[in-house]
């Protein structure tokens, strides 16, 4: 068959390759499993967790099992992050584990790409663009929420003490990119 | 003149070990490191620095800060880095910096434009406004232009600006803006207390006023020291940030304050390259203090302008500061008490000094007392009429004011510099832009900060606040409060001279038509001309500052509004506040272009977003056009082939054989629930419940007011989940205007939005062959035609990849669009590509895309709608549900404007001449030749060459237009009308029978 | 810029935010009920008061939940929030100083 012949492969929309200005790094996150999942937040509260992540966290906190991570973004919406080869079996997890329960489980694992911004400098050259305070005692390490950066809408996670996760939807990935090198440039 | 020749021997805070060179109008200054531009021209005896904006009166230093109206220098910092207007006392010394005046030719000492000088009896407040009122005609071709030529100061730069501006957010619990003395002891204050602290000045030093005071002693020891040991000790907490050369220039809603720090302008020009320029801060603050000091007032009497005369502060600023004697023999003149320190510092300088105080020698016997101990000689009681010289001055004219108030027999002071001092004006500016209301306070004959309306304190000068140990006192408290602590601290510190008495403008023997007293000198108000304005009827503040022009220039009124406001209160006979007071506004000081734009411009000007198939199209010869913020491929040439010929060819391709097209930038919704039937049967203008899964339909969204929001293909994968495909511009606004809905008028229903947008690259296929192209990379699903007939869809695999399949049309023809996850669309874009070629498969672009559609009558929202369009309008009224209760729009439908007679209704066009292609927009009339103004009947909204037709073809709104087929209108063009037949909207297919390929 | 306090995730800045006008509109449950006067009132027809004033926010580029503020429209000072569906803060305008 054709179909497997032409197996097609997957491409980023960034360069591959990191960039360091001024001591802060850029670098791609790899391909990710990411899936919405939406669900009502007394629903959520009664269920409490599903694969391991807790869903009644505070809105913004990330909750973290087996290298799998659930973002809350909102009252009733959790990003759930997790190995590129395990979208499927996640999905079948959360599925399972919400039957009877209305949800809505969506793949949205190719609509963003995620950028890790690191160093010393980091928080200060997301300041160039976006206007959330983060120093640690207000957004500290395992805060997660969407924001703004400059012109454009971001996913913003802190992952430990000097890196930050951008993520942002794939179309914009070059203004993004470029928007933080030129941050970087200018601390 | 030998270099330097007013360089005092000592002293200053300048480094004498780090000699410098600027040039000035061509010629070369020396100073040294620490200067300024001002010091450095005044230390070589250069006076004469700019032309005034009106009169072209010749004009020195005023002031050496940022209140500066007249020393407005060009700075050229090479190609590109051009900058008008810098105040000169703002300017650091670079070695190498080439700087300019201004507003004068062929020179600054010989200028032409001085002729207005001459013609200032005619140029007086509402000059303008009452000489070019006729002819009429004349404003647009002769008076305007000419006005504008003459009009300006500074000329902008030319070519893009090369140097980088950075942006920056920050937090803080405590913005202190100024670091004076009460800055300073505010900062002290909340250091301690481990809450973030941000200290900015625009200065590049802070200590504010006690850098240029060699007698202040705070806490036993010298001001310098202290400023020295304070921000060692401030260094010293982690939690304090210091921004030197940072101007606070705008106080916003909630604490924002913005800041424009001069990153790198400092710096010798070859180690400034890669640093920003300036840096742009928006700081969101917990509590803010200001402590943004004062600004000393000149007076007011004839020829108060000439190079020469300057404020008393700003001498004693020179001399302690920079080490520069302003002149040999200064006369200096006041009504208070502050100009005899500054007296008292140039003659320990060595300068010969003479006072002349318009106070009685009773009223001031403290301050004669004073004087005499420094050996200067003052004249009491004395007022100035006028001032000799004219590129400097030369002397100043002055006469004794008599018991009765009459003015006696004048002199001649003979002088080189003058110091004027009228009393001071505390900064409020910052205080008034947050929305506090200032209180007049009688005693200072000054607004101060009165009822506050955000987390603001004011400390020091710009409180009113004039004595040292004071300004040291209530700084320290406010940043204590700040800060929430609780310490409390008082300062030992030598006495300062304060007290005046208030005098609008100096007594004179003059007649007041005939001379000129300056008011606000950079747009040359006198008092004169306020005079005028009164006596023209001009009462209140606002009229007369927009009448006169006064406190409208650069420096926004600095060192003139409190003496403008102080004069027309009196001309009225009110007191003071009565008469009011401007509006301060945003900025402070002027703020470049380019640090407001920061990174924002180039390739980071706006996001371009792009396809993830969009790398392929650019290697492939693509021309983009822009929708919305995308760029899409507008169409593929051909080598030699121009546009028209390209999309004739993608256009017969698809006709004929099979053509790709990369629609990814369609808006994408994934709708999940039980209840997403039941939200769509609302969202949507037809209904949504029969549809059985696996099926498509084409939907159309309304906006309450019944006209045509959003279109586009509804797939439903399963009972409760819908994949809802929208307009590529309408995508943000269809998935915002739903939530909007769900979540504030039907929060019962159990939906869950969610955007796909980019989730999945769409390749469609459209065209006879477009099966045969597709067929070989699917395994799961049945392509036959009755297993996937048009308007279905299926998921499974293409390419191995998962997908959503669906077989829709947008050009009438056989067509699928295939959904593969975004970051395989390239991959299967290309794999489909490569299999095609055999099959000439013929990639096109946006502009084919809308002539195919157009050919089949097909609406575009946005280009045949305009938010004034319902669905009868443009023919879909038959898709409205007769049979839902009720959707969004449904009873704006039936207003009586929407279903009254004589609505546009969408139309074909042919015109007489096939290769006539009429414009888009042009407009349509019934009869060229009715009388003007011709009723207008409609326009074109979309106009192409069709190569099915072999003609042009148009797609038209026009009045009654589904009645009106057959007959004949005429279209506007560039040369005059275009005669063309109404017609139905469908050139291509009419019976449809293409888009469902049963030949094949 | 306004921070403007999400009842989900606090005070956040105002570029996050979007603006949705006068609040506790409520859609007609029946619309085809009402005359044209009537409809043509809830389309068209808003309140613009100097002072204390019910007004719909989108945290856009946050939790993307609606809620209503109550915003004194000439000091730009935020009352209170709540979320979309709760009943209006009985504030009054002179408490709200």
């Amino acid at each position: 068959m054709l179909e497997i012949r032409n197996r097609a492969t997957r491409a980023a929309p960034f360069p591959l390759a990191a960039e360091t200005i001024g001591g802060v790094t850029i670098a791609p996150s790899p391909p990710r499993t990411r899936l919405s999942l939406r669900l009502r937040p007394l629903a959520a509260a009664g269920i409490g967790s599903v694969a391991g992540l807790v869903l009644d966290g505070p809105i913004g906190s990330t909750s973290e099992c087996d290298g799998r991570r659930a973002l809350r973004l909102g009252p009733d919406e959790w990003l759930l992050v997790a190995d590129a080869d395990e979208g499927d079996e996640l999905a079948a997890r959360v599925i399972g584990a919400l039957a009877g329960t209305v949800h809505a489980l969506v793949d949205v694992g190719h609509r963003s790409c995620g950028l890790l911004v690191s160093g010393a400098g980091a928080a200060t050259a997301l300041s160039a663009g976006c206007p959330l305070d983060l120093a640690p005692e207000a957004f500290p390490v395992g805060r997660a929420t969407r924001t703004v950066l400059a012109k454009t809408e971001i996913l913003l996670s802190h992952l430990d003490a000097d890196t930050f996760e951008v993520e942002c939807w794939r179309s914009y990935a070059d203004y993004v990119r470029g928007f933080l090198l030129e941050a970087a440039r200018g601390l | 003149m030998s270099a330097q020749a007013y360089r005092l021997p000592q002293g200053g805070r300048i480094d004498r070990t780090r000699p410098l060179a600027i040039r000035f109008d061509g010629e070369t200054y020396e100073g040294y490191a620490g200067d300024t531009v001002a010091s450095t021209l005044l230390a070589n005896g250069v006076h004469l620095m700019g032309r005034s904006f009106k009169y072209h009166r010749p004009r020195g230093l005023l002031s050496v800060g940022t209140d500066e109206p007249n020393a407005l220098l060009s700075v050229d910092r090479g190609p590109g880095r051009v900058d008008p207007n810098n105040r000169a006392g703002a300017v650091e010394a670079v070695d190498g910096l080439v700087t300019g005046s201004q507003n004068r030719w062929p020179s600054l000492g010989f200028d032409i434009g001085a002729v207005n000088d001459l013609l200032s009896p005619v140029l007086v407040a509402g000059f303008y406004y009452k000489t070019f009122m006729w002819p009429r005609s004349f404003w647009d071709k002769v008076y305007e232009p000419i006005i504008r030529a003459a009009a300006g100061l500074g000329v902008a730069p030319e070519g893009p600006d090369p140097d980088r501006y950075a942006h920056r957010h920050a937090h803080c619990d405590v913005l202190i803006v100024g670091a004076g003395p009460a800055g300073l002891a505010a900062a002290l204050a909340a250091a301690g207390s481990g809450k973030r602290v941000m200290l900015a000045d625009e200065q590049a030093e802070p200590g504010g006023a006690l850098l240029h005071d060699p007698r202040a002693t705070i806490d036993g020891l010298p001001a310098q020291d202290w400023v020295a040991q304070t921000l060692a000790a401030l260094d010293g907490h982690e939690n304090v940030v210091i921004l030197p050369r940072t101007t606070a220039f705008g106080y916003y809603n909630h604490n924002h304050v913005a800041l424009v720090e001069r990153v790198s302008d400092h710096l010798p020009l070859d180690q400034a390259r890669d640093l920003p320029r300036e840096r742009l801060w928006q700081v969101r603050a917990g509590e803010v203090v200001l402590a943004t000091g004062s600004h000393e007032r000149p007076l007011v009497f004839a020829d108060n302008d000439r190079p020469g005369i300057m404020l008393a502060e700003g001498l004693r600023v020179l001399v302690n500061r920079y080490g520069v004697a302003p002149g040999r023999q200064v006369a200096i003149a006041t009504v208070g008490s502050s100009a005899y320190t500054a007296a008292a510092d140039l003659a320990a300088a060595g300068i010969r000094v003479t006072i002349v105080d318009v106070r009685l020698a009773g009223d001031c016997a403290a301050d004669v007392a004073f004087a005499a101990q420094h050996g200067i000689e003052v004249l009491a009681g004395h007022t100035v009429v006028g001032s000799k010289g004219r590129l400097r001055v030369s002397g100043l004219v002055v006469a004794p004011l008599r018991a009765d108030g009459s003015v006696g027999a004048r002199r001649t002071l003979p002088c080189d510099c003058v110091g004027m001092s009228g009393r001071w004006t505390p900064a409020v500016h910052l205080f008034s832009q947050s929305r506090g209301k200032l209180a007049f306070d009688a005693e200072r004959d000054a607004f101060l900060p009165g009822t506050h309306a955000q987390a603001e304190r004011s400390a020091g000068a710009c409180a009113g606040d004039y004595d040292l140990a004071a300004c040291l006192d209530a700084g320290f408290a406010a940043g204590a409060a700040a800060a929430g602590v609780s310490e409390a601290r008082t300062f030992q510190a030598s006495p300062t001279r304060t007290g005046f008495q208030p005098m609008r403008v100096l007594p004179t023997d003059a007649d007041p038509g005939r001379v000129r007293a300056f008011v606000d000198f950079q747009n040359d108000v006198t008092a004169k001309d306020l005079k005028l304005a009164v006596r023209e009827g001009f009462h209140a503040i606002e009229h007369v500052k927009r009448y006169t022009t006064t406190g409208m220039a650069t420096d926004q009124g600095k060192t003139s509004n409190m003496n403008a406001l102080g004069y027309v209160a009196g001309l009225l006979d009110k007191e003071l506040p009565t008469v009011g007071t401007t509006t301060f506004r945003p900025p402070y000081t002027p703020v470049s272009f380019g640090a407001l734009v920061g990174p924002s411009k180039g390739a980071l000007f706006d996001p371009v977003r792009r396809t993830p198939i969009d790398p392929w199209a650019e290697a492939h010869g693509a021309v983009f056009e822009p929708v919305s913020l995308w760029r899409r491929a507008w169409y593929f040439p051909k080598a030699g082939e121009d546009m028209h010929a390209a999309v004739a060819r993608e256009c017969a391709a698809v006709r004929d054989g099979v053509g790709i097209f990369d629609a990814s930038t369609l808006g994408k919704i994934e709708v999940v629930g039980p209840d997403a039937a039941e939200f769509l049967n609302r969202m949507y203008v037809n209904g949504w419940s029969k549809l059985a899964p696996g099926k498509c339909r084409y939907g159309l969204m309304l906006k309450e007011d019944g006209f045509i929001l959003d279109d586009g293909v509804v797939a439903r994968l399963a009972e409760d989940r819908f994949h809802v495909t929208t307009t590529t511009g309408g995508a943000p606004r269809v998935l915002a205007l739903m939530e909007d809905y769900l979540q504030t008028e039907w929060p019962d229903l159990d939906v869950f939005l969610t955007s796909v947008t980019e989730q999945w690259a769409v390749i469609a296929l459209q065209g006879p062959r477009a099966r045969d192209v597709l067929a070989p990379f699917v395994s799961d699903i049945d392509l036959g035609n009755e297993a996937l007939p048009h308007m279905s869809v299926r998921e499974g695999f293409v390419c191995g990849v998962p997908a959503r399949l669906m077989r829709v049309s947008f050009t009438g023809e056989l067509g699928y669009e295939v959904n593969v996850p975004a970051d395989y669309g390239r991959a299967v874009w290309e794999a489909l590509w490569e299999a095609g070629r055999e099959l000439g498969i013929t990639p096109y672009g946006t502009e084919t895309m809308h002539v195919l559609r157009a050919e089949k009558g097909f609406i575009i929202v946005g280009q045949e709608t305009d938010g004034t369009v319902t669905p009868d309008d443009v023919g879909l009224g038959g898709m409205v549900s007769k049979v839902k209760p009720d959707f969004v729009g449904k009873r704006s439908l039936a207003r009586p404007d929407l279903v009254a007679g004589g609505r546009k209704q969408l139309v074909g066009l042919e015109t007489e001449d096939p290769h006539e292609r009429l414009d888009e927009g042009a407009q349509i009339v019934l009869d060229p030749s009715a009388p003007v103004p011709v009723p207008m009947l409609g326009h074109v909204t979309s106009s192409y060459f069709s190569p099915a037709c072999g003609r042009t073809i148009a797609l038209a709104l026009v009045a009654d237009g589904h009645a009106r087929m057959g007959e004949t209108i005429h279209v506007t063009t560039m040369a005059g009308f275009a005669r063309a037949t109404i017609r139905d909207t469908v050139f291509v297919d009419a019976e449809g029978v293409r888009v469902h390929a049963r030949d094949s | 810029m306004l921070l403007i306090t999400c009842p989900h995730c606090g005070p956040r800045p105002e570029l996050e935010f979007r603006w949705g006008g006068e609040a506790h509109v409520a859609r007609p449950a029946d619309p085809s009920a009402l005359d044209d006067r009537a409809w043509s009132e809830f389309l068209f027809v808003r309140n613009n008061p100097k002072g204390l004033f019910a007004e719909r926010w989108n945290h856009a580029h946050g939790c993307q939940r609606w809620f209503n503020a109550l915003r004194d429209t000439h000091s730009d000072k935020f009352v209170a929030t709540y979320p979309a569906g709760a009943p209006r803060p009985d504030i009054a305008a002179e408490d709200a100083r």
